[in-house]
């Protein structure tokens, strides 16, 4: 700041804005409006970033990304997402990544045990359900795309959005 | 580098503490910390990469004392000491500037290759985790080529290079110990895979 290379009032409005508005909102919508179109679900499982891009939120795509991808859960194939190096995360989509992810625990163990990691964290997944762990270490960015809940079918797609969690993006959890 | 960074696979830390509703900023002076390194790096202090290496080269117990905010203004305090020591020396500035980067070279590698990891341990900073080096994979995915961080780290320049998903049957990473029915997915350059012949 001495160097005049940042202003403090730049820092706190920066500041501000993560606390005010960056969350997994915008993922939330994407996974939403998936579920009720399969066009757009194609486009986001092929390509994430230009898919994202067209529900308006182009503006705060991190630059150092090279790619986003969206890795879908089906009935036999649950996606987990770490990074075993740093912290590595879908910042534009998830926002700021929580406590737990950054964590010793979770980077040590998500990638040599994560059935057992997951079943502590409440998701006892059986053995036919094949694990796949994205270790995000390096310039592509991975969210996890949920099932659509059973018994969803009279809600719209903002009443989606709502139910879709951070952790099921992440997929330490199941909707 | 064989840090305490390199956390894939270790034993010891105990459960997950995951908690609900938990502060984005516990104190304050983490979200400065945070945006700060965001102006920092846009101003030119260092590139991406750099700025990891610099949390890497912090002392283990730090490390795992200082959190992942005060790992952070470890960094910037030493590529602030290293960096303008003399005056300031910045990088060129790199706002939002992609990572990716035109080669002329066709990538080596295709959907479905079987590759090996290489079994080499720079002190530098590298992508390759130490629970992956010498291991059998399979090519899943071919990324755009991206800057490459081993080189851009240090200063030894971009050198652009290919990118890789390689998929890992756990029984190859964790032989006897490995839970089973689990792939691991990885993020590898070109430089880090051999082909198996």
């Amino acid at each position: 700041m001495e160097k005049g290379l940042v202003e403090s009032a730049a820092v706190d409005a920066l500041v501000e804005r993560y606390e005010q508005d960056v969350g997994p909102l915008r993922g939330a919508q994407a996974v939403a409006r998936a579920w009720t179109d399969s066009a757009f679900r194609a486009r986001l499982l092929e390509d994430g970033m230009p898919a994202v891009r067209e529900l308006g939120f182009g503006d705060r795509m991190d630059g150092h990304v090279a790619r986003l991808v969206v890795k879908e859960n089906t009935d036999t194939v649950h996606n987990v997402v770490v990074c075993t190096l740093c912290s590595c995360y879908p910042w534009a989509v998830l926002g700021l990544p929580p406590a737990w992810y950054k964590s010793p625990a979770y980077r040590s163990r998500a990638v040599r045990e994560p059935r057992r990691l997951l079943a502590e964290l409440g998701l006892d997944l059986p053995l036919e359900v094949e694990v796949r762990v994205w270790d995000s270490s390096a310039e592509v960015r991975y969210m996890v795309l949920p099932q659509r809940p059973p018994e969803s079918d009279d809600l719209d797609q903002d009443e989606l959005a709502a139910i879709v969690t951070r952790d099921s993006m992440i997929g330490v959890e199941r909707l | 580098m064989n840090g305490i960074h390199d956390m894939g696979g270790m034993h010891g830390f105990g459960p997950v503490d995951r908690r609900p509703d938990e502060a984005l900023f516990p104190e304050a002076w983490q979200g400065r910390v945070c945006a700060l390194a965001g102006y920092a790096m846009s101003a030119g202090l260092a590139n991406i990469d750099a700025f990891r290496h610099a949390i890497e080269r912090m002392p283990p117990d730090r490390y795992l004392a200082d959190g992942y905010y005060g790992r952070w203004l470890y960094a910037l305090e030493t590529l602030a000491r290293e960096r303008l020591a003399d005056g300031l020396q910045p990088e060129s500035p790199e706002d939002g500037a992609s990572v990716v980067r035109e080669v002329d070279v066709e990538p080596l590698f295709s959907v479905g290759d079987a590759v090996c990891t290489w079994n080499r341990h720079p002190e530098g900073h590298t992508r390759l985790p130490g629970y992956a080096r010498n291991r059998r994979g399979v090519v899943a995915g071919v990324h755009p080529a991206c800057v490459y961080p081993d080189t851009n780290a240090d200063g030894r320049g971009e050198s652009p290079q290919h990118l890789y998903t390689v998929a890992f049957d756990d029984a190859e990473l964790w032989g006897e110990e490995a839970e089973g029915g689990t792939t691991v997915y990885i993020d590898l350059f070109e430089p880090y895979l051999e082909t198996i012949r």
